[in-house]
Formats: structure tokens, C-alpha cells, sequence
């Protein structure tokens, strides 16, 4: 499995061996428990759904708590499918830990972005906005042209323009895994992670610890 | 945030003395030179104390051949050795900025007073007994 589930909790700071601070991303990470396993035969797909999170068991619907209880579970606050490696089986009612992920692994990592409303073109799409000075009145955060005249007498589409921003799906590239604890099921990635706190996070390794430190470094 | 403090906990093992703004410290810091590790004494003025939990940092400030040496060190680096409390000064603000502006006589900080604070401090704690 190269991919797992986590709870975005919070930023601080550890400081490595030599000194250094290093910026972490504290991501409570699991237990993740298997409630179906799609395979290409039945599904068209291989997949392994899990459950992960904590909710009030009273707030599952009757058909949710009877999919769960296959798995020998009352509720969940989420449902995500991952994708298991070639080879690997999984089986409903099993449950998978933090021990997917090792330190020094290079991972990216998925998250909803905090939902920032309507904003304007300045903050949005980084735009210059007009002059400050020389008579300007109302054009400092204007967004400028947004097409020409007669001819093609619409605005093309994609045209960056102010809007909802925030609350899409991002993924961060080239985070390093510091630590993982597994007693409280904690991983730290040095960097920053998409969303708020309590969001929910999805890890993929893209380059194990293990593959990492075997190759000859090139020069 | 209980997983926060716990992961911060571990960093906040070294020992630092109760030190504020107005305190004259001697700040013990590594220093790496090749594979040589020394250590190097860096004192002057706290004139500023920032962050909470492990993120905790202060500035000493300290006049170096005339010229005023400012250093920020983050309360919890394994870098920073030891610190060693001077002086206590008496100081009405909790950021010394000003004393950038100030040189010479002007900017001197007062010694606290121990022995009135004692004085003051059991006779404040008559009344509630």
C-alpha cells in the first residue's frame, strides 16, 4: 500500500540531530480499517475502501451502518478508496496502520483547501492591479481588459476573473516524512499540507525511504 | 492539538532558566567549525522574548566594538548549550526596542532589587494566611 489516510492537526517545529529547525505538519494518520475490497473481476477496478475518522454513531444512516458493520464497524467520518500495489490482498474487517510510511519516505500529499470566498483577481490570480498614483480612482484592484471589442464580442472562456477561491482539491509534491509514531499513530512532513486543521489528508509515497538511500548518489 | 503539545513536549527537554526582557544572559552557542564543535559565549540584554511552547525564541542584543549586535536564538535549539542568568534588570515593557535608539549612559537597565521583592513578597502573603 503506497497510500493512506490522515487528520491534518496542526504545524510546529522539531529540531534534527545537527540543530536545525525543521518546519513539520503534525498529520494524525489512521488506524485505517478495510470495509470492501473492489477487484477488477466484480468492480472493474481493484481498489480497497477504508474507513477512517471518529463520528457519532447516531449521525450513520441505516444503510452506511450496515455497509460498516461488515467490517465490524458502528461508524465512520470517512470513506475513501485507495490503491493497493500489485500483489497485495486485503480483506474486510482488517485494519492498516502508520507503519506504511517510514521516515525519510517522499511523499505528496492531498487535502481540500481552506475555503477563502469571493476574492479578487489581485489575490486570486495574482494580478498586478492599476497604478497607485496619476489620478487613478477605483482601478487599483481592477482586473483590466477582459477581451476586445466588436470582434469576438464575448469574453473567452477561462478568462481569469474574481471568484470563489480556495475549498479544491490540492496536492503538495515533495514533502519528506520526519517521523512516524506509531504508538499515536502520528507522522510529521516537513512543509505545509492543504486545508485546515481536522481536514482530511490523503499520503502517497512517491519514493520510499528504502529506494531512496540504496541508489549511488549521481554526481 | 493534544498530539501538538506532546510532539512539543519532547523538544522542550533542556534546561533554561526563567529569564525576561532586561536580563543580562550569557548565552552559551555551538559553533561548527569542520567536524569541530566549540562553544561560544554571546552576552548582552534580552530586550525580546516571542513564541510559545516549543516555538519560544528571545533576542539578545549586546554592543560589539561599538556597534550594537542583535541575535535571535529559538529558546529550545539543541545549539544553544546553556544560558546562564547575569543580571535581572527592571524594566516596565515587555520589548526593549527603544534601546535601539538609545547608546551610552541612556541605555543602561536597572539591577532588580532582590531583597525588596523578598521583603515584599511574604508580608503580601500575611494577610491571606
Amino acid at each position: 500500500m503506497k497510500q493512506f489516510l490522515g487528520k491534518k492537526v496542526g504545524m510546529t517545529r522539531v529540531y534534527a540531530e545537527d540543530g536545525a529547525s525543521v518546519p513539520v505538519t503534525v498529520i494524525e494518520a489512521g488506524p485505517c480499517h478495510v470495509t470492501q475490497v473492489k477487484t477488477a473481476e466484480k468492480d472493474g477496478y481493484r481498489a480497497v475502501q477504508v474507513a477512517f475518522g471518529e463520528k457519532r454513531k447516531n449521525l450513520i444512516n441505516k444503510p452506511l451502518s450496515g455497509h460498516l458493520k461488515k467490517a465490524g464497524l458502528e461508524s465512520t467520518r470517512w470513506l475513501a478508496e485507495l490503491k493497493p500495489e500489485d500483489g497485495e490482498n486485503f480483506e474486510a474487517g482488517q485494519v492498516l496502520d502508520v507503519s506504511v510510511l517510514h521516515p525519510g519516505d517522499i511523499i505528496k500529499v492531498s487535502g481540500i483547501s481552506k475555503g477563502l470566498g469571493f476574492q479578487g483577481a489581485v489575490r486570486r490570480h495574482h494580478f498586478a492591479g492599476g497604478p497607485k498614483t496619476h489620478g487613478q480612482s477605483d482601478r487599483h484592484r481592477a482586473p483590466g481588459s477582459v477581451g476586445a471589442s466588436s470582434f469576438p464580442s464575448r469574453t473567452f472562456r477561462g478568462q481569469r476573473m474574481a471568484g470563489r477561491m480556495g475549498g479544491a482539491t490540492v496536492t503538495v509534491k515533495n514533502l519528506t516524512v520526519v517521523e512516524v509514531d506509531k504508538e499515536h499513530n502520528a507522522v510529521l512532513v516537513k512543509g505545509a499540507v492543504p486545508g485546515k486543521p481536522n481536514g482530511l489528508v490523503k499520503l502517497e509515497i512517491v519514493e520510499p525511504a528504502s529506494e531512496r538511500f540504496k541508489k549511488p548518489k549521481e554526481k | 492539538m493534544n498530539l501538538i503539545r506532546m510532539i512539543e513536549a519532547r523538544q522542550m527537554k533542556a534546561k533554561r532558566p526563567d529569564f525576561g526582557p532586561g536580563d543580562t544572559v550569557k548565552v552559551h552557542v555551538k559553533i561548527k567549525e569542520g567536524d569541530k564543535e566549540r562553544i561560544q559565549i554571546f552576552q548582552g540584554t534580552v530586550i525580546a522574548r516571542g513564541g510559545r511552547g516549543a516555538n519560544q525564541s528571545f533576542t539578545v542584543r549586546k554592543i560589539s566594538a561599538g556597534v550594537g549586535v542583535e541575535r535571535v536564538f529559538p529558546l529550545f535549539s539543541p545549539s544553544v548549550a546553556k544560558i546562564e542568568l547575569v543580571k535581572t534588570g527592571d524594566v516596565r515593557r515587555a520589548k526593549l526596542y527603544y534601546l535601539r535608539n538609545l547608546k551610552g549612559k541612556s541605555a543602561r537597565i536597572e539591577e532588580k532589587m532582590k531583597e525588596l521583592e523578598e521583603a515584599s513578597g511574604p508580608a503580601a502573603a500575611v494577610p491571606t494566611e
